[in-house]
């Protein structure tokens, strides 16, 4: 045992009282910085937090998740309806930490953006870009599976609350297991192909993306929105986005269809049309 | 190249780009679908904790029975030894259509991709036709304006070939819509399962083929604005009692149940009738179609799950690559007519 024989004991007692308190006050500061926002969303039925509704980004991240200046419209015609808004951007930092190999790819993306870019041809988007295109999306929450189901090309994600699995497949969507942590809806999604981008500007990934979500209700009409990004093959770190969302409060708010295959089927397909023969 | 080749390349797409569970069926499986009846009335659904009846859960109907009733059947209800007969005459049917070597030109082999009805779970009924009125099984008659509407379509097919663009084609091997979708929901060949999920307020339906998804509110808000026009309509949805119904309007005209118009009301229930069982009907009312309305009905049997993302067109080299041999045909005959004209 060791003894400590030279402290009186009224002063250890002190100095150990004024210790305890400020380790108290220590924790209780970061507790509550790790926190924020402190709003507490309304409650489903089964006690968790209620992120039922029709939520949509309000930014420019899919012309570019980037920061970066407005600029002209890659058709001509459209004139100033497709010019790109400028955007402060939603990558922490401003950049996206590429590695050298990639961000030439990214470029090479960028100048081809107008036959390359996913969207063009209404494939499916991806994660994370699927939650911020110019569209709304609709959580429809249950206990087993929350659903994401986005008007852009109907596309889709089940988030399984429990069972989790490896995903059995890879694909646009990705495969999502979720987990609640206090206010957080955290989503882990892996099992991606390579074909996705994250927005019209050419940034891309490879099929070892690994996304990891966090959605919090901030106030009863918005989200936080976070994911960190991580694929070694691209990028020299995991990286990290973020911005609101927010809730369509019309009362008679619904996802439209937009079975876009149907636009761009000339585009696709045109050229293999029968000639008709001249009269 | 025949018309066959390319039937069966245009098919490929869906093929490729999905994977399917299945189960395979235990022989004897045929279900007693009396007994599953008189049973049904017994049971009292699960709710959700916001006190919804629980109709959640991955579902399949996956179904030999034809959507009307075959010409040389008189009866409502085979017995289980004709019903399974029956069966086993459509897997084979469908299995000479698809095992390589019966026919020359086959490339697309269902069984060997485990994706037809024989090797999944089947929602089996004993009913001859999924029509339950009209009594006789069959679709009502058209109305006149169907018949125009009929005879507008065969005189269009007469000029514009099913392989001379794109948009001639069908809708699944666009990959635009498939029947499983609906409303009203019919059976696909293949990969005939759902998801539902239910949130307060909200029922989803995900159909396997093609992701579509169904968000059906139940908060009797009014329809839309007639100028609204969907492929799937708009829905809404209410509860009576434990039954679930659907009603849809502000449809397209191009929904694939076949020769349908803008004008029709699909009317669609759900009811689970046990844990494994949703009891689902449909009444669909299109005064610009057929003289009345009529009703079908199916059960959709619980499956294991989970659904897979079915990323039709994304991998749709099939209609691209028809539509390539379709114009090399054509470069082929032209050529050799002009060799014709020389000699």
């Amino acid at each position: 045992m060791i003894r400590v024989p030279s402290l009186p004991r009224t002063r250890f007692v002190t100095l150990t009282r004024v210790l305890m308190w400020a380790a108290a006050g220590l924790w209780l500061a970061t507790a509550v910085a790790a926190q924020a926002p402190a709003y507490r969303a309304p409650r489903t039925p089964d006690g968790k937090p209620n992120l039922n509704g029709i939520w949509q980004a309000m930014n420019t991240a899919n012309w570019d998740v980037e920061a970066h200046p407005a600029g002209p419209s890659l058709i001509r015609e459209l004139g100033a309806i497709a010019a790109v808004p400028g955007g402060l951007g939603v990558v922490e930092g401003g950049e996206i930490p590429y590695r050298p190999e990639a961000l030439a790819k990214r470029n090479q993306n960028r100048a081809k953006r107008l036959t390359l870019d996913p969207e063009i041809k209404c494939y499916l988007p991806g994660v994370p870009r699927a939650m911020y295109m110019p569209s709304p999306f609709q959580i429809v929450q249950s206990q087993k599976h929350i659903m994401i189901a986005h008007e852009y090309a109907g596309a889709v994600r089940t988030i399984y609350m429990e069972k989790h699995t490896e995903a059995p497949a890879d694909s646009w969507m990705g495969w999502s297991n979720g987990h609640w942590e206090g206010e957080t809806l955290v989503v882990d999604t892996k099992g991606f192909n390579d074909l996705s981008w994250f927005d019209r500007a050419g940034n891309f990934h490879s099929e070892d993306l690994h996304v990891v979500e966090r959605i919090t209700a901030r106030s009863p009409e918005t989200l936080n929105y976070e994911a960190t990004i991580e694929d070694p093959k691209v990028f020299t770190r995991p990286w990290k986005i973020s911005m609101p969302l927010y809730r369509h409060v019309e009362p008679n708010a619904r996802l439209m269809e937009f079975r876009c295959v149907e636009f761009v089927e000339d585009l696709i397909y045109g050229h293999l049309r029968k000639q008709q023969p001249a009269k | 190249m025949n018309r066959r080749f390319l039937a069966s390349v245009g098919a490929l797409p869906i093929a490729v780009a999905v994977v399917s569970l299945v189960r395979v069926p235990l022989l004897g499986q045929t279900p007693a679908a009396g007994a599953r009846a008189a049973s049904a009335k017994a049971y009292t659904p699960p709710r959700t904790p916001d006190g919804q009846p629980d109709l959640q859960g991955f579902w399949t109907n996956s179904t030999y029975t034809p959507l009307e009733r075959p010409k040389d059947v008189t009866k409502e209800f085979y017995t289980p030894a004709e019903a399974a007969e029956a069966e086993k005459k459509a897997a084979a049917r469908e299995g000479e259509l698809t095992t390589p070597g019966t026919v020359a030109d086959v490339h697309y082999d269902f069984s060997q991709f485990g994706l037809d009805r024989s090797q999944a779970t089947l929602a089996r009924n004993l009913r001859t036709s999924l029509i339950t009125n009209p009594e006789n099984g069959r679709l009502p008659p058209l109305s006149a304006e169907g018949q125009k509407r009929a005879a507008e379509r065969a005189e269009l097919a007469k000029r514009v070939g099913r392989w001379d663009s794109a948009e001639s084609n069908q809708l699944d091997d666009r990959c635009l819509i498939m029947a499983g979708a609906g409303p009203p929901m019919l059976n696909t060949a293949y990969n005939a399962n759902y998801q539902i999920v239910q949130a307060p307020g909200q029922v989803m339906i995900l159909t396997e083929m093609i992701h579509d998804v169904r968000i059906i509110p139940l908060d009797a808000r009014p329809q839309p604005h007639r100028n609204v026009r969907q492929w799937m309509g708009v829905s809404t949805g209410r509860w009576e009692g434990n039954t679930l119904v659907v009603e849809t309007t502000n449809f397209n005209g191009k929904n694939p149940l076949e020769g349908s118009s803008e004008n029709m009301r699909v009317t669609e229930r759900f009811t689970r009738v046990a844990a494994d069982t949703i009891h689902y009907t449909f009444t669909v009312d299109d005064p610009s179609t057929w003289t009345r309305a009529w009703t079908a009905e199916m059960p959709m049997r619980s499956s294991e799950g989970p659904l897979f993302e079915h990323a039709c067109h994304e991998g749709n080299y099939g209609l691209y690559n028809t539509l390539v041999g379709a114009r090399l045909e054509e470069k082929k005959a032209a050529e050799a007519a002009a060799r014709g004209e020389k000699k």
